[in-house]
Parts: structure tokens; C-alpha cells; sequence
């Protein structure tokens, strides 16, 4: 497979503070790679630096020019109807036909023809999906979609991510805090340190993937000790590196 | 009840200011559902009593001859009039001629506060330049202008316009260019990602979130526009509302003045009552509180 993403040299500093530190990163075409790290640790510059938000930058960073993001926060037009945000930017008229296929696919449909304000958390996020997904990008950037999520939600919208990763076949990069959610989703997960990328794992596991295998289980307790987390304290301070101190 | 005894074993006990007797430490919410209220008079009612009593007293203040008709004319003379003028003509086209100055000083104050908002809104070069300026304008008391405007533009309807035009400027430009400053960022962001251009932002996310306080602005800015009209109706009227107000000065006619004052507050309210429709159509999108019962 070619490369969809070629990162070389990258570097990015705030204020003569670097945050990102003479990176090198490949992402393949159709390729699932998760990215984990601390807060402030430079994967959210990343992922804005290949949304094409920062160019700022030194080194050079290849891209598709097809490509689309989701964020933490929906980030809905308000004062547009859903169906109306989902194909915003498109050229040409606004093409409703086009917006409710891809709300269908998010199993929202429904509620194409409603303000933003009226939907859910997860509803205003599967929209926020559907817009991205509409444009059929080569390269879909992810960040942290889930974390506002409810747990029930989260793994829902989890899920639903797999599937319509299945069926576009564009290549992801999920930014996250959650170990889990990136073993369970991604091909590669990327422990990012001090902006560079400190470890790359390659996740062979076969999908629909269990947490509970004993294969699973190993390849956490490799991530977080990478991620400076001791996984011998109970399984709820080490699921959520967020409140483990640094 | 099991909450006492649990509440004295498990919470830790606070201090009780000496003198004062141990509250009790839980409240009781009681419900407010329609269906246990008890009947209340609507809301439009309520909202009219106030305006309805205090004509009611003028009425009877009058008609007792507590209020002398040098003072203030009763409202009934004040209804008379208002046939009276309507039937000969004099009141419409006075009104005609009031309202064009309104409309006309509008629409120009309107358009340079629309032109410069989004100039000093988009542009830091605008802002730099435009927005100090404005600060510093809006300082000088407006109606203080008029010996100038006649100095600049005689007597004739152009200082009167003038006046309206720039009363309605200021309020209209100060919310309009904050609302468009106050445009979340990450909304800025998402939709550049999503592909719009400079002018797809314009159009889709920066005006729209710039409407709220554009519509603030609006009623402000009517509002304004008749304020400005009394004071430059007052050069040297030759028609208009302001033209009958002066001619019933000199012949001490309080039911005439009092009449006029009532056709601006109700013109003032026609105004406001079209922006609070607009504003409902217009943000329909948005969740907004609507003040207790």
C-alpha cells in the first residue's frame, strides 16, 4: 500500500516552546492508526497541522487533499438545519439527497430536518460524522471524538467509526486518551512523548476484537506502561490515563 | 422516614452558630405543574393592566378637574383631536412626512453601520482604523450636533435626516461588529475544514452568529431613529409631527401635543414590535430563556 500521510522533520514550537520536535510519521492508505499521549503532549497540534489549521511549521507534511475531520465538540453551524450542516462546504447547491444518504448511514436520518440544539450528545456527533464522511475523504482525521460521550454512547459510536471505517476504506488518525478505544479500533497505536513519536505497536489482533483476551489484555499493559501508567492499581485508574498524574 | 436518624448517624454534624436554633437541613420542593396550579388571569391581561389603570386615572383626573386642561388635556379631548385631524388630512400626512425623514435617515445610518461593521468586523485594518474612530465619535452627544448640521445643511429636510441617519448608527455598528467578533472560533475552524471559502464564511458563519446582536442593535437603533426625529423636527418644521407639536405650542393646545407624543410612542412601539417578530423568526435556532412565570 502507498503512503496516504508522509511526515518528515516536523517540527512546531508555540512561543519558543516546541511542542512538536523533528517527527517522522507514514500512514498507509486505508490504514487505522490511533494516536495516545498525555495532555499537551503535541497530538492535537499534529492532527490540526494535517487538517491544514497550522501551517506554522517546519519540515514538510505531505497530505491527500481530500480530507475531513471530526472534533471533541460536534461543532455544528447552529443556525443551519442538520441536513444543511452535514453537506456544508460542498460545492454547488446544497444537496439534500446526498445529506440524508450519508445521515443514513450514521442511522440518523430522521432527524435531518431539525436544529442542532435538539439533538443529543451522540446524535450531534454521528451528524458531525456524517458531514465528515460525505466529502469521501482519503484521510479522516479524528480527535477525540468519544470523549464527551457517555459510556453507553461512546461505545455505540465506537462501533459505528469500525464499520464505516470498513466501508470507505479511508485511512484514520484517531487522537485519544483511551488505551482500549485505540487497541479496539486501530491497525497501529502511537504512544507520542515530548513531541516525537515514542513507540509504534503494531495491533495484530484479529476484528471484532475482545477485551478480554488474554492477547488484548498484554498489549494494554504494554501501552500503559509506555504511557508511564502502572496497570497493577484497579482497572478503573488505569482505563482513563486523563486522571493519572504525569 | 428513614432520612433523620441516617442524616444525624452518617453526616458529619456542623456547627451551629451559638443563638441560633438547629435548621432543619432539608428543603421541600413543591411542584409547579400546570395541571395543580390553580386558574390565573393570562398573560396578556396582566400586561395590559398597567398601561389601562393609568389612562383610567387620567381620565378621572380630568373629568374631576384635578388636572387642569392647561396642564394636560383629558384623553378624551386627545381622542377627539385625533379624529379630527385624521378626518382633515393634517395628521397622515404629517405622519407621512415624520416617517419619510425616519425611513430615509434609517436606511443611510443603516447601510454605513452595516458597511463599516463588517470592515472593522472582518479586517484588522479596518478595526484599527474604524474602530478607535467610532469610540471617539460616540462620545459627542449627538443631539448636541444640530447647530452644526444647520451650519452644514441649512434648514431644510437634509439636517433633520442627517440627525436620524446618525443616531442610528452608533448602536447599530457597536453590536453589529461585536457580534461579529464574538464568532466562536472552533465553529470558524470546522467549517473551513468543511471547505468554505472567505466569503462561504462571510455568509454561513460569521453573519449568522453576528445576528443576535445585529437584531439587539436593530431595536436600539429604531428606537433611536424616532428620539432623533423629535429633537430634528424641532429646526424649523414645515411639515411633519414635530411641525404640529411647535404649532400647537403657540397656541397652548396640550390635547394636540399630547397627541403627537402618543403617535411616536405608538410609531416607537409598531418598531419594536416588528423587530421582536423578526427576531423570533430569525432565531428560531437558538434556545432561549424565557423568564419565570
Amino acid at each position: 500500500m502507498p503512503n496516504s500521510v508522509e511526515i518528515r522533520g516536523l517540527s512546531r514550537a508555540f512561543d519558543g516552546k516546541t511542542v512538536l520536535h523533528d517527527l517522522d510519521l507514514d500512514i498507509r492508505e486505508g490504514e487505522f492508526v490511533a494516536l495516545l499521549g498525555h495532555s499537551g503532549c503535541g497530538k492535537s497540534t499534529l492532527l490540526r497541522i494535517l487538517a491544514g489549521l497550522d501551517d506554522e511549521i517546519g519540515g514538510e507534511v505531505t497530505v491527500p487533499a481530500r480530507r475531513s475531520a471530526a472534533f471533541q465538540s460536534p461543532r455544528l453551524l447552529p443556525w443551519l438545519k442538520v441536513w444543511r450542516n452535514v453537506v456544508l462546504g460542498l460545492p454547488g447547491r446544497p444537496d439534500r439527497a446526498l445529506a440524508l444518504q450519508a445521515l443514513d448511514e450514521v442511522g440518523i436520518a430522521d432527524r435531518a430536518t431539525v436544529w442542532p440544539k435538539t439533538l443529543s450528545g451522540g446524535q450531534a456527533q454521528r451528524v458531525s460524522l456524517a458531514r465528515a464522511l460525505v466529502r469521501e475523504p482519503e484521510l479522516l482525521l479524528l480527535d477525540e471524538p468519544f470523549g464527551a460521550l457517555d459510556a453507553l454512547t461512546r461505545g455505540r459510536v465506537q462501533q459505528l467509526v469500525a464499520e464505516l471505517w470498513r466501508l470507505h476504506g479511508c485511512a484514520i488518525l484517531l487522537v485519544t486518551h483511551d488505551v482500549e478505544e485505540a487497541l479496539l479500533l486501530a491497525d497501529r497505536v502511537l504512544v507520542m512523548d515530548e513531541g516525537r513519536i515514542a513507540h509504534d505497536l503494531t495491533v495484530g489482533l484479529p476484528r471484532p476484537r475482545d477485551l478480554t483476551a488474554p492477547e488484548f489484555v498484554t498489549l494494554r499493559a504494554r501501552l500503559l506502561g509506555w504511557l508511564g501508567v502502572t496497570p497493577t492499581h484497579s482497572e478503573a485508574d488505569a482505563k482513563t490515563l486523563e486522571r493519572t498524574p504525569s | 422516614m428513614t432520612t433523620k436518624p441516617l442524616d444525624a448517624a452518617v453526616l458529619p454534624q456542623r456547627a451551629v452558630p451559638a443563638g441560633k436554633p438547629a435548621q432543619d437541613t432539608r428543603v421541600t420542593i413543591r411542584g409547579t405543574a400546570k395541571t395543580t396550579r390553580r386558574p390565573t388571569v393570562p398573560r396578556s391581561v396582566r400586561r395590559a393592566a398597567g398601561p389601562v389603570g393609568l389612562v383610567l386615572l387620567w381620565f378621572l383626573t380630568s373629568a374631576t378637574g384635578v388636572l387642569p386642561e392647561s396642564v394636560l388635556a383629558s384623553p378624551v379631548d386627545v381622542v377627539r383631536q385625533a379624529v379630527d385631524l385624521t378626518r382633515n388630512g393634517e395628521l397622515p400626512s404629517a405622519i407621512a412626512a415624520s416617517g419619510r425623514r425616519a425611513g430615509i435617515g434609517f436606511l443611510i445610518g443603516a447601510t454605513l453601520a452595516l458597511a463599516l461593521a463588517l470592515l472593522a468586523g472582518l479586517f484588522r485594518l479596518g478595526e484599527d482604523v474604524i474602530d478607535s474612530s467610532m469610540g471617539m465619535f460616540r462620545a459627542i452627544p449627538w443631539v448636541g450636533l444640530i447647530p452644526l448640521f444647520i451650519v452644514w445643511f441649512g434648514i431644510e429636510e437634509t439636517p433633520k435626516i442627517a440627525l436620524v441617519a446618525l443616531g442610528v448608527t452608533y448602536p447599530l455598528y457597536f453590536n453589529i461588529y461585536g457580534g461579529i467578533r464574538s464568532t466562536d472560533a472552533q465553529l470558524v475552524e470546522a467549517a473551513r475544514m468543511m471547505g468554505l471559502g472567505r466569503l462561504g464564511l462571510i455568509r454561513y458563519v460569521i453573519l449568522p452568529s453576528a445576528l443576535p446582536g445585529a437584531l439587539v442593535g436593530l431595536r436600539y437603533a429604531l428606537s433611536t431613529a424616532w428620539l432623533a426625529l423629535v429633537f430634528a423636527e424641532q429646526i424649523n418644521a414645515d411639515a411633519g409631527l414635530g411641525y404640529l407639536m411647535s404649532n400647537a405650542q403657540q397656541y397652548f393646545r396640550t390635547d394636540i401635543i399630547v397627541l403627537c407624543l402618543a403617535v411616536y410612542a405608538l410609531l416607537g412601539l409598531a418598531c419594536d414590535f416588528a423587530v421582536r417578530i423578526l427576531s423570533r423568526r430569525l432565531l428560531t435556532w437558538r434556545a432561549n430563556f424565557e423568564g419565570d412565570a
